[in-house]
């Protein structure tokens, strides 16, 4: 199993544990809205992380000398989902309990994150997805 | 990978895209609010994300790995699939436009859609969920 592989799914694996840990929260109803933070970190940090680090382990090879594509496209991946998804977790709450520039721009700034953790994935796993 | 998850495969990218995309104008909205309308984008980036993205990818994924038939077409009717993938992606972008466009029917059809794609899928995909079949000479050894 490849570094990357590695990293994408025991952080994948921190986020399982984390959204879980978001839900005992909300059902112990915590005086702010945590439900968009815990079904983002399930879905986006837990499920989505996992499938990014299985199908760059597991995808046919781009080519011989580059089997995995271009790996500093799937670290800005790795680096920009996370790095999103934690100042998600920490602005979207506070936005919602009392919102403010500092907080606001913050929540922009992990919306551009995520999507381009996106783009950086996609555009590294699209030319290894090919007819045999 | 067959033909047909290189199409499921990609879809789903595309649709990982526009979800993520989507999202990510809702988020920025919350933060910093430019346009009340993108709250209209979320069914669009539900749908796109779970059905779009998660559910049509492991459907490719299941339709190049899963163990393949001895006789006959070796992954089944592929044309069914072929089907199921045009219902699957249709029926999203009905359930995805519906707020813009208005009207309930929109909704309903894409998730008829939608289900009649999972039922499709799941019926050529079932007898394909077997044990691995082994030569004698490789049970032996």
């Amino acid at each position: 199993m490849p570094l990357l592989t590695r990293i994408f799914i025991k952080t994948a694996l921190v986020y399982f544990a984390l959204a879980l840990a978001f839900g005992i929260l909300l059902t112990l109803r915590a005086p702010i809205s945590l439900f968009p933070v815990y079904i983002h970190l399930f879905v986006f940090g837990w499920l989505t992380q996992l499938i990014f680090g299985v199908v760059y382990w597991m995808f046919p090879k781009y080519s011989t000398q580059l089997p995995r594509g271009h790996d500093p496209l799937v670290w800005i991946a790795y680096g920009a989902m996370n790095l999103g998804l934690i100042l998600r977790a920490i602005a979207e709450p506070m936005q919602a309990f009392q919102a403010n520039n500092v907080f606001g721009a913050l929540l922009a700034i992990s919306a551009v994150l995520q999507w381009l953790a996106g783009i950086a994935f996609i555009a590294n796993t699209w030319g290894r997805v090919k007819e045999k | 990978m067959p033909r047909l998850s290189v199409w499921f495969v990609r879809l789903s990218f595309v649709h990982l895209f526009l979800g993520l995309t989507y999202g990510g104008l809702i988020l920025a909205n919350k933060g910093i609010p430019f346009a009340p309308w993108t709250w209209n984008l979320l069914p669009a980036h539900i749908e796109s994300l779970l059905l779009g993205w998660m559910a049509q990818l492991g459907m490719g994924v299941a339709f190049w790995i899963f163990p393949r038939f001895g006789t006959g077409a070796p992954r089944g009717n592929v044309r069914l699939v072929w089907l199921a993938l045009i219902l699957l992606n249709a029926g999203i972008v009905m359930v995805g436009v519906q707020p813009f466009i208005g009207g309930n029917w929109l909704s309903l059809t894409g998730r008829v859609l939608e289900t009649c794609s999972i039922l499709l899928f799941a019926a050529v995909s079932w007898k394909r969920v077997k044990p691995l079949q082994f030569s004698n000479r490789e049970a032996s050894s």
